[in-house]
């Protein structure tokens, strides 16, 4: 196994263009436990951490990008809670202290998991995700970016270099379903926001987001629309059953909070 | 490959297999066990350290990320040969039992103490909510956590 530990985002998109294989290593809290138990042994590791490029959030025409090594904790206390609320309140819910020291937004896309705590709010705003290589940059909508359980649209020579979002400034919130309040990956997870329409996205309940648009006029009819766009599973975190009726019960409540 | 680490203010070096965690080398390379190996995936907290200042787990650190940054284990907190106040307040308070999970809240709750060095009880259970005691002593944590807080 190789560590490359590029220092500028030239020479990281030069050494992933040199080594598509090699697995990007940021917060390293998916990656790590791969290769603590030996579930992965890449040939190259792609160390990101100096790479300053990706770090922290800037403000364009209106527009946020939030660079992919930007962590949860830096989510969750700075002033983009006000900004991004949802993703603050998701980013809250993520592991421990230590895991939102370390996790990022960037991982967590790459990651795709179902149950990637980011993806919810991001999809309710709109958010588009910034793949760049040597060949160039290109921007793909979040929805489109993930393509199934853990798959992205990423090319081999590709990294995610940020997100972009236009915050909508509406109200707008996240929940989610565990077993309690730290270390959980999400049973089912919800993002609602209320502004001309209401939007919602459901988390860990289909192998792709899913976003449900609707006229606020539908608020009644609304929390049934979300369930019946899930397609949960059965597996150990809960049944298929379960995260259907959980899906109607956090979108009710969800509403509730984003029309008062 | 070789890696040059600052633990606890002096640098180190260790020779490290490329995939191997910052915890592995602090322990079996480096001569620092106090961080404990349980989990070895940031599930447990009780390989807690300070990576240049902030806490994170060192079995999620690849050693080779930490190469020329500074890490502080739990060896570093006593000063002089005299306990960390907080270590000091977790053994006035017997919020040790079987001890694997001690260090880990000791640095988590350093790291509390200096963000926030009078935390509400929601401060303390979210600071520490990384960390697992499976002798279940939360209460007298608590009791070490209010305890140091007091005295500082």
């Amino acid at each position: 196994m190789d560590v490359l530990t590029p220092t500028t985002l030239d020479e990281a998109l030069r050494l992933k263009a040199e080594h598509p294989d090699a697995v990007p290593i940021q917060g390293g809290t998916d990656v790590m436990v791969a290769l603590n138990f030996d579930r992965e042994r890449p040939a190259v590791v792609l160390n990101l951490n100096e790479v300053r490029e990706l770090r922290g959030f800037s403000r364009e025409n209106g527009s946020l990008r939030l660079g992919s090594a930007l962590t949860f904790a830096e989510i969750e206390h700075g002033e983009l809670r006000d900004i991004v609320p949802a993703l603050a309140e998701a980013s809250r819910t993520v592991g421990s202290p230590q895991i939102r020291n370390r996790g990022t937004v960037g991982g967590n896309l790459g990651m795709a998991s179902p149950a990637g705590d980011a993806i919810p709010p991001l999809v309710v705003e709109g958010a588009e995700v910034e793949c760049a290589s040597v060949r160039g940059t290109r921007r793909v909508p979040l929805l489109e970016f993930v393509t199934g359980v853990k798959r992205n649209a990423l090319e081999q020579d590709e990294l995610i270099t940020a997100v972009w979002v236009t915050p909508s400034g509406v109200p707008q919130t996240f929940m989610k379903v565990g077993p309690r309040n730290a270390m959980v990956i999400a049973v089912v997870s919800l993002a609602v926001s209320a502004g001309d329409q209401l939007r919602a996205s459901i988390g860990s309940a289909s192998p792709r987001p899913v976003l449900v648009v609707a006229p606020r006029d539908d608020a009644a009819t609304f929390a049934e629309r979300v369930a019946g766009a899930a397609s949960p599973i059965d597996d150990v975190r809960g049944t298929e059953r379960y995260r259907r009726h959980a899906i109607r019960v956090l979108a009710e409540r969800a509403l509730k909070r984003v029309l008062a | 490959m070789r890696i040059t680490v600052r633990i606890n203010g002096e640098e180190h070096q260790a020779d490290c297999w490329e995939g191997e965690s910052l915890l592995f080398a602090l322990r079996e390379k480096l001569g620092f066990p106090g961080s404990k190996n349980a989990c070895e995936q940031g599930e447990c907290g009780s390989c807690s350290v300070l990576l240049d200042g902030t806490l994170v787990c060192a079995c999620l650190v690849l050693a080779a990320q930490a190469d020329g940054h500074d890490v502080t284990t739990v060896e570093g907190l006593a000063e002089d040969g005299d306990l960390h106040p907080v270590q000091q307040a977790f053994v006035d308070a017997g919020a040790v039992q079987c001890g694997f999970c001690t260090p880990g809240l000791v640095v988590a709750t350093t790291d509390l103490l200096r963000r926030s060095p009078h935390p509400t009880d929601d401060e303390i259970r979210e600071a520490l909510s990384g960390n697992l005691c499976r002798c279940t002593g939360y209460a007298k944590i608590f009791d070490a956590v209010r305890a140091a807080a007091a005295r500082a």
